[in-house]
Protein backbone atom coordinates (compact mmCIF):
# COMPACT_ATOMS: atom_id res chain seq x y z
CA UNK A 1 0.00 0.00 0.00
CA UNK A 2 1.77 3.16 -0.90
CA UNK A 3 1.94 5.99 1.37
CA UNK A 4 1.06 9.53 0.53
CA UNK A 5 2.53 12.62 2.22
CA UNK A 6 -0.01 15.22 2.44
CA UNK A 7 1.28 18.43 1.94
CA UNK A 8 -0.42 21.83 2.77
CA UNK A 9 -0.83 24.32 0.20
CA UNK A 10 2.07 27.07 1.70
CA UNK A 11 4.34 23.90 3.03
CA UNK A 12 7.92 25.01 2.97
CA UNK A 13 6.98 28.79 2.12
CA UNK A 14 5.13 30.16 5.55
CA UNK A 15 5.48 31.24 8.22
CA UNK A 16 7.54 34.49 7.79
CA UNK A 17 7.63 37.86 9.62
CA UNK A 18 8.24 40.98 7.96
CA UNK A 19 8.30 44.16 9.31
CA UNK A 20 5.26 44.53 11.43
CA UNK A 21 3.65 41.90 9.71
CA UNK A 22 3.31 37.66 9.81
CA UNK A 23 2.21 35.70 7.62
CA UNK A 24 1.22 31.82 8.51
CA UNK A 25 -0.90 29.24 6.70
CA UNK A 26 -4.04 28.54 8.10
CA UNK A 27 -5.44 24.98 7.69
CA UNK A 28 -9.12 25.11 7.06
CA UNK A 29 -10.18 21.62 6.00
CA UNK A 30 -12.74 20.41 5.91
CA UNK A 31 -14.11 22.70 3.09
CA UNK A 32 -17.20 22.17 1.13
CA UNK A 33 -18.74 24.63 -1.44
CA UNK A 34 -22.57 25.10 -0.65
CA UNK A 35 -24.59 26.64 -3.75
CA UNK A 36 -28.42 26.22 -2.91
CA UNK A 37 -30.56 25.50 -5.99
CA UNK A 38 -32.91 28.30 -7.48
CA UNK A 39 -35.31 29.60 -4.60
CA UNK A 40 -33.51 27.14 -2.14
CA UNK A 41 -31.24 29.52 -0.33
CA UNK A 42 -33.35 29.88 2.79
CA UNK A 43 -33.89 26.10 2.87
CA UNK A 44 -30.70 25.45 3.03
CA UNK A 45 -29.86 27.98 5.93
CA UNK A 46 -32.30 26.18 7.81
CA UNK A 47 -31.13 23.22 7.35
CA UNK A 48 -27.04 24.37 7.73
CA UNK A 49 -28.30 26.52 11.09
CA UNK A 50 -30.29 23.02 12.86
CA UNK A 51 -27.15 20.57 11.42
CA UNK A 52 -24.03 22.74 12.26
CA UNK A 53 -24.96 25.89 14.11
CA UNK A 54 -23.87 28.63 11.24
CA UNK A 55 -26.77 29.44 8.49
CA UNK A 56 -26.07 30.30 4.75
CA UNK A 57 -23.91 33.92 5.23
CA UNK A 58 -25.68 37.06 3.64
CA UNK A 59 -23.19 38.47 0.49
CA UNK A 60 -19.85 39.58 1.66
CA UNK A 61 -20.17 38.30 5.14
CA UNK A 62 -18.43 35.41 6.88
CA UNK A 63 -20.57 34.01 9.86
CA UNK A 64 -19.37 31.64 13.41
CA UNK A 65 -16.16 30.89 14.05
CA UNK A 66 -16.09 27.02 14.01
CA UNK A 67 -17.40 25.62 12.32
CA UNK A 68 -17.88 28.87 9.94
CA UNK A 69 -19.89 29.74 6.77
CA UNK A 70 -17.97 32.67 4.25
CA UNK A 71 -19.74 33.71 1.92
CA UNK A 72 -17.65 33.22 -1.92
CA UNK A 73 -19.95 34.65 -4.72
CA UNK A 74 -23.23 34.91 -5.96
CA UNK A 75 -25.15 32.24 -4.40
CA UNK A 76 -22.50 30.72 -2.70
CA UNK A 77 -20.72 29.74 0.33
CA UNK A 78 -17.70 28.26 1.81
CA UNK A 79 -18.55 25.57 4.60
CA UNK A 80 -15.24 25.56 7.07
CA UNK A 81 -14.43 23.45 9.67
CA UNK A 82 -16.62 20.52 9.75
CA UNK A 83 -18.00 18.11 7.35
CA UNK A 84 -20.63 19.01 5.08
CA UNK A 85 -24.11 17.94 6.16
CA UNK A 86 -26.95 16.33 3.75
CA UNK A 87 -28.43 19.32 2.41
CA UNK A 88 -31.64 18.98 -0.25
CA UNK A 89 -31.40 21.30 -2.95
CA UNK A 90 -28.01 22.43 -2.46
CA UNK A 91 -25.37 21.83 -4.82
CA UNK A 92 -22.54 20.48 -2.29
CA UNK A 93 -18.69 20.03 -3.56
CA UNK A 94 -15.68 18.84 -1.59
CA UNK A 95 -13.21 22.06 -1.52
CA UNK A 96 -10.90 20.21 1.57
CA UNK A 97 -7.28 21.12 -0.28
CA UNK A 98 -8.82 23.16 -2.89
CA UNK A 99 -7.32 26.26 -1.40
CA UNK A 100 -4.65 28.52 -0.01
CA UNK A 101 -5.48 30.20 3.11
CA UNK A 102 -2.90 32.44 4.43
CA UNK A 103 -3.50 35.02 7.87
CA UNK A 104 -1.62 38.74 7.27
CA UNK A 105 -1.30 39.85 11.12
CA UNK A 106 0.56 43.01 12.43
CA UNK A 107 0.32 47.18 12.58
CA UNK A 108 0.60 47.40 8.79
CA UNK A 109 -1.47 44.67 7.56
CA UNK A 110 -3.74 46.99 5.80
CA UNK A 111 -0.93 48.96 3.89
CA UNK A 112 0.46 45.36 2.57
CA UNK A 113 -3.31 44.49 1.62
CA UNK A 114 -3.66 48.13 -0.06
CA UNK A 115 -0.85 46.99 -2.58
CA UNK A 116 -2.10 44.27 -3.74
CA UNK A 117 -6.53 44.52 -4.16
CA UNK A 118 -8.56 47.60 -5.32
CA UNK A 119 -11.21 47.07 -2.02
CA UNK A 120 -11.09 49.69 0.89
CA UNK A 121 -9.68 47.28 3.24
CA UNK A 122 -10.31 50.55 6.62
CA UNK A 123 -11.76 49.24 9.52
CA UNK A 124 -14.66 51.80 9.03
CA UNK A 125 -15.64 50.36 6.03
CA UNK A 126 -14.30 46.67 6.24
CA UNK A 127 -14.98 45.27 9.50
CA UNK A 128 -14.83 41.87 11.53
CA UNK A 129 -16.60 39.13 9.70
CA UNK A 130 -16.64 41.12 6.59
CA UNK A 131 -15.36 39.50 3.09
CA UNK A 132 -14.97 40.12 -0.09
CA UNK A 133 -14.65 38.01 -3.25
CA UNK A 134 -11.44 40.74 -5.19
CA UNK A 135 -8.58 41.28 -6.78
CA UNK A 136 -5.15 40.01 -5.03
CA UNK A 137 -2.53 41.14 -7.27
CA UNK A 138 -3.87 39.25 -10.36
CA UNK A 139 -5.18 36.65 -9.10
CA UNK A 140 -9.18 36.51 -8.32
CA UNK A 141 -9.38 35.39 -4.16
CA UNK A 142 -11.18 36.24 -1.10
CA UNK A 143 -10.06 38.79 1.55
CA UNK A 144 -11.83 38.39 4.85
CA UNK A 145 -11.02 40.42 8.05
CA UNK A 146 -10.56 38.70 11.57
CA UNK A 147 -9.49 41.43 13.77
CA UNK A 148 -8.55 44.70 13.63
CA UNK A 149 -4.79 43.94 12.66
CA UNK A 150 -5.40 40.70 11.24
CA UNK A 151 -6.95 39.47 7.62
CA UNK A 152 -7.21 35.69 5.65
CA UNK A 153 -6.67 35.86 2.46
CA UNK A 154 -7.06 33.03 0.24
CA UNK A 155 -6.76 31.79 -3.65
CA UNK A 156 -7.04 28.35 -5.23
CA UNK A 157 -4.34 26.48 -4.16
CA UNK A 158 -2.23 25.98 -7.43
CA UNK A 159 -2.26 29.94 -7.16
CA UNK A 160 -0.23 29.37 -3.36
CA UNK A 161 3.59 29.99 -4.22
CA UNK A 162 2.25 33.75 -6.16
CA UNK A 163 0.09 34.32 -3.23
CA UNK A 164 3.22 33.83 -0.58
CA UNK A 165 5.19 35.74 -3.15
CA UNK A 166 3.09 38.81 -3.52
CA UNK A 167 2.37 39.21 -0.36
CA UNK A 168 6.18 38.71 0.84
CA UNK A 169 7.16 41.71 -2.18
CA UNK A 170 4.16 43.84 -0.49
CA UNK A 171 5.63 43.78 2.99
CA UNK A 172 9.16 43.96 2.11
CA UNK A 173 8.49 47.15 0.07
CA UNK A 174 6.20 48.40 3.28
CA UNK A 175 8.56 47.27 5.83
CA UNK A 176 11.25 49.16 3.45
CA UNK A 177 9.53 52.50 3.29
CA UNK A 178 9.48 52.29 7.31
CA UNK A 179 13.03 51.53 7.48
CA UNK A 180 13.59 54.70 5.23
CA UNK A 181 11.63 56.77 7.51
CA UNK A 182 13.72 56.18 10.56
CA UNK B 1 -13.92 53.60 -12.33
CA UNK B 2 -16.16 52.40 -9.90
CA UNK B 3 -19.09 50.29 -10.85
CA UNK B 4 -22.14 49.97 -8.38
CA UNK B 5 -22.67 45.82 -8.13
CA UNK B 6 -25.70 44.89 -6.49
CA UNK B 7 -24.26 42.47 -4.87
CA UNK B 8 -21.06 43.81 -3.71
CA UNK B 9 -21.20 47.14 -4.36
CA UNK B 10 -18.76 50.13 -5.47
CA UNK B 11 -16.18 48.16 -7.19
CA UNK B 12 -13.07 49.19 -9.07
CA UNK B 13 -13.30 48.77 -12.63
CA UNK B 14 -10.61 46.23 -13.06
CA UNK B 15 -12.63 43.18 -11.33
CA UNK B 16 -15.48 43.40 -14.26
CA UNK B 17 -15.14 42.14 -17.45
CA UNK B 18 -16.95 44.34 -19.98
CA UNK B 19 -19.08 42.35 -23.01
CA UNK B 20 -21.30 44.68 -24.92
CA UNK B 21 -24.23 46.39 -25.39
CA UNK B 22 -27.11 44.51 -23.26
CA UNK B 23 -29.13 43.93 -26.44
CA UNK B 24 -27.46 41.22 -25.94
CA UNK B 25 -29.93 39.90 -23.41
CA UNK B 26 -32.65 39.95 -26.03
CA UNK B 27 -31.80 36.80 -27.92
CA UNK B 28 -34.01 36.07 -30.70
CA UNK B 29 -35.66 32.97 -31.53
CA UNK B 30 -33.85 30.01 -33.79
CA UNK B 31 -36.09 31.11 -36.27
CA UNK B 32 -36.03 34.57 -36.74
CA UNK B 33 -33.98 34.72 -39.73
CA UNK B 34 -30.70 35.39 -40.72
CA UNK B 35 -31.02 39.51 -41.26
CA UNK B 36 -32.56 39.41 -37.15
CA UNK B 37 -29.46 37.45 -36.49
CA UNK B 38 -27.10 39.61 -38.47
CA UNK B 39 -28.52 42.68 -36.59
CA UNK B 40 -28.40 41.10 -33.10
CA UNK B 41 -24.81 39.75 -33.65
CA UNK B 42 -23.32 42.70 -35.13
CA UNK B 43 -25.08 45.98 -35.28
CA UNK B 44 -24.71 48.30 -32.14
CA UNK B 45 -26.06 52.12 -31.80
CA UNK B 46 -23.11 54.51 -30.61
CA UNK B 47 -25.36 56.62 -28.72
CA UNK B 48 -23.96 59.99 -27.32
CA UNK B 49 -25.78 60.21 -23.67
CA UNK B 50 -27.83 56.94 -21.65
CA UNK B 51 -26.06 53.49 -22.23
CA UNK B 52 -26.56 50.23 -21.22
CA UNK B 53 -24.19 47.38 -21.19
CA UNK B 54 -23.34 44.03 -19.54
CA UNK B 55 -20.78 43.86 -17.25
CA UNK B 56 -19.15 40.35 -15.56
CA UNK B 57 -18.14 40.62 -12.18
CA UNK B 58 -15.36 38.31 -13.23
CA UNK B 59 -12.86 38.74 -10.00
CA UNK B 60 -15.83 39.38 -7.81
CA UNK B 61 -18.88 37.78 -6.75
CA UNK B 62 -19.53 36.28 -10.09
CA UNK B 63 -22.90 37.89 -11.41
CA UNK B 64 -23.43 39.44 -14.82
CA UNK B 65 -24.96 43.04 -14.03
CA UNK B 66 -26.29 45.38 -16.58
CA UNK B 67 -24.88 49.11 -16.23
CA UNK B 68 -26.49 52.62 -17.00
CA UNK B 69 -24.25 55.13 -17.95
CA UNK B 70 -23.79 58.01 -20.12
CA UNK B 71 -20.90 58.10 -22.71
CA UNK B 72 -21.35 61.88 -22.78
CA UNK B 73 -20.94 62.57 -18.92
CA UNK B 74 -19.54 59.60 -18.31
CA UNK B 75 -21.65 59.17 -15.54
CA UNK B 76 -22.66 56.04 -13.84
CA UNK B 77 -26.23 56.23 -12.60
CA UNK B 78 -26.94 52.44 -11.83
CA UNK B 79 -26.75 48.89 -12.37
CA UNK B 80 -29.18 45.98 -11.79
CA UNK B 81 -28.86 42.11 -11.43
CA UNK B 82 -28.88 40.86 -15.43
CA UNK B 83 -31.45 37.86 -14.03
CA UNK B 84 -33.61 40.59 -13.50
CA UNK B 85 -32.93 43.55 -15.86
CA UNK B 86 -36.08 44.56 -17.99
CA UNK B 87 -34.72 44.01 -21.86
ZN1 LIG C 1 -20.34 41.63 -7.39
Amino acid sequence: MVKLIARTACAGLLPKTIGTITLAEIAAAPVTLIAPHRGQKKATSDALKAAVGVGFPAPNRCVGIAPRAMWCGKDQALLIGVGCPELRGTACIDHSDAWAIVQIEGADAVAVLSRLTPIDLRATEFKAGHTARTLIGHMTGGITRLGSQSFEVMVMRSMAGTLVHDLTQAAENIAARAVNAR
Amino acid sequence: MRLPCPICGDRDRREFYYQGHATMLNRPSADAGTATWDDYLHNRENPAGETRDLWHHEAGCGAWIVVTRNTVTHEVSGAVLAEKAKT
